[in-house]
C-alpha cells in the first residue's frame, strides 16, 4: 500500500505523518510541492503546518502550487486524499471540500487534546473502526469551520460531516466546541467520501508514551480498509 | 497601471480581529466606535495600460486567489 505526503514550504507535520503511515504498514514517499507529478499512490496526504506562512489565507497559496493539479486529478478520479489541519485548509481552498476554516472564535491559538466522534462509517477512512470516540490533538489558530446554509444542508443530507467535537462520552455541546466551529464540525468528506479533511491530528496520537494512542485506531483501520 | 483592490468579510461573517480592535478602541475611550470590520488592501501593478482590460484581469485574480468568496467580497477601486 503506497502513500504520498506532500511537503509545502512551512509544512511541519509531514514527518510525523511519515512515521505514522510507516508504523501501520504504508510504503510512504515524501513529495515536494514543486514536483510535476505524484508517484503512484493509494493515498495522498496533505499534512499540517503553516504552508507559505499562512500568507493571504491559510492554505490559499499552497492550493495554487504546482503539485495540486495532480492532487485534484487524483481526487477527482476517486483516489483517497487526506488533509490534516493545514491540509484541511488547503483542501477547502482548492475547492475539493466546501466551506472555509476561519480564525478561532476567541482569537487564541489552541493546542490541546480533544475528543471527536466518528459520525459516518460508510467510507474507507472509518469503516470498521474499533473506537468511535477518539482522543486526538488539535493545534490551530484557524479551525473554525464555516459554510453557507445550503452547503451545510448538503453536508448533512449526504452524511459528509465526518467527525465532530464532543466530550469523552460522545456528547456534543457548545462546551466541547473548542473554536466556535459550525455544528461542532472537526472534519468533513466530499460527496464521494474519498476526500477527508479534519483539524485534529491522528498522527500525533500513535504512541502512548508520548501522547495517547487513539490515532492508532485511525491508521490501523485505514490500512486494513485499503488492503 | 496600478489597480487597487479591497477585500472585506461579508456581512454576518464573524470577525474576531475586528471585534478585538473595536473593544480596544472603546477601552482607549473612543466610546463612539460601534463596530470594526478588518479587511485587506492590495496594490497591484500590471503591464496593461488599458484600464478596462487591467481591471478585468484583476477581477479574475480576485475570484481565483485574492478573495475567498465563501466569506469575502472584493471591490476594485
Amino acid at each position: 500500500m503506497k502513500s504520498s505526503v506532500i511537503i509545502f514550504p512551512g509544512s511541519n507535520c509531514d514527518r510525523d505523518m511519515d512515521v505514522a503511515l510507516k508504523k501501520f504498514g504504508f510504503k510512504n514517499q515524501m513529495v515536494w510541492h514543486n514536483d510535476p507529478e505524484i508517484p503512484k499512490s493509494d493515498l495522498i496526504v496533505l499534512p499540517g503546518g503553516f504552508s507559505y506562512g499562512d500568507y493571504l489565507r491559510c492554505g490559499s497559496i499552497a492550493a495554487k502550487s504546482k503539485i495540486i493539479k495532480s492532487v485534484v486529478e487524483f481526487a477527482n478520479s476517486g483516489g483517497l486524499v487526506l488533509g490534516i489541519c493545514n491540509g484541511f485548509q488547503i483542501l477547502t481552498e482548492t475547492g475539493l471540500l466546501p466551506g472555509i476554516l476561519q480564525q478561532n472564535k476567541y482569537q487564541k491559538f489552541i493546542c490541546k487534546n480533544v475528543y471527536v466522534r466518528v459520525n459516518d462509517k460508510e467510507n474507507k477512512y472509518f469503516k470498521n473502526i474499533k473506537k468511535e470516540i477518539l482522543e486526538l490533538h488539535i493545534a490551530h489558530n484557524e479551525g473554525n469551520y464555516f459554510c453557507s446554509n445550503d452547503e451545510l444542508k448538503s453536508l448533512n443530507d449526504n452524511n459528509q460531516i465526518a467527525v465532530t467535537y464532543c466530550n469523552k462520552d460522545g456528547k456534543e455541546a457548545d462546551d466541547f466546541n473548542p473554536n466556535g466551529t459550525l455544528k461542532n464540525i472537526a472534519g468533513i468528506f466530499n460527496k464521494n467520501k474519498n476526500i477527508l479533511g479534519m483539524m485534529p491530528h491522528p498522527e500525533r496520537m500513535i504512541d502512548k508514551y508520548l501522547s495517547s494512542n487513539d490515532g492508532n485506531f485511525f491508521f490501523e483501520n485505514l490500512f486494513e480498509n485499503l488492503k | 497601471m496600478k489597480v487597487k483592490v479591497v477585500v472585506t468579510l461579508k456581512n454576518g461573517v464573524l470577525d474576531p480581529q475586528g471585534k478585538a480592535i473595536q473593544q480596544t478602541l472603546n477601552g482607549m475611550s473612543f466610546s463612539d466606535v460601534k463596530e470594526v470590520r478588518q479587511g485587506k488592501y492590495f496594490d497591484i501593478e500590471v503591464n496593461i495600460e488599458d484600464e478596462k482590460k487591467a481591471k478585468a484581469e484583476v477581477e479574475e485574480m480576485c475570484k481565483k486567489l485574492l478573495a475567498n468568496l465563501v466569506i469575502e467580497d472584493y471591490k476594485i477601486l
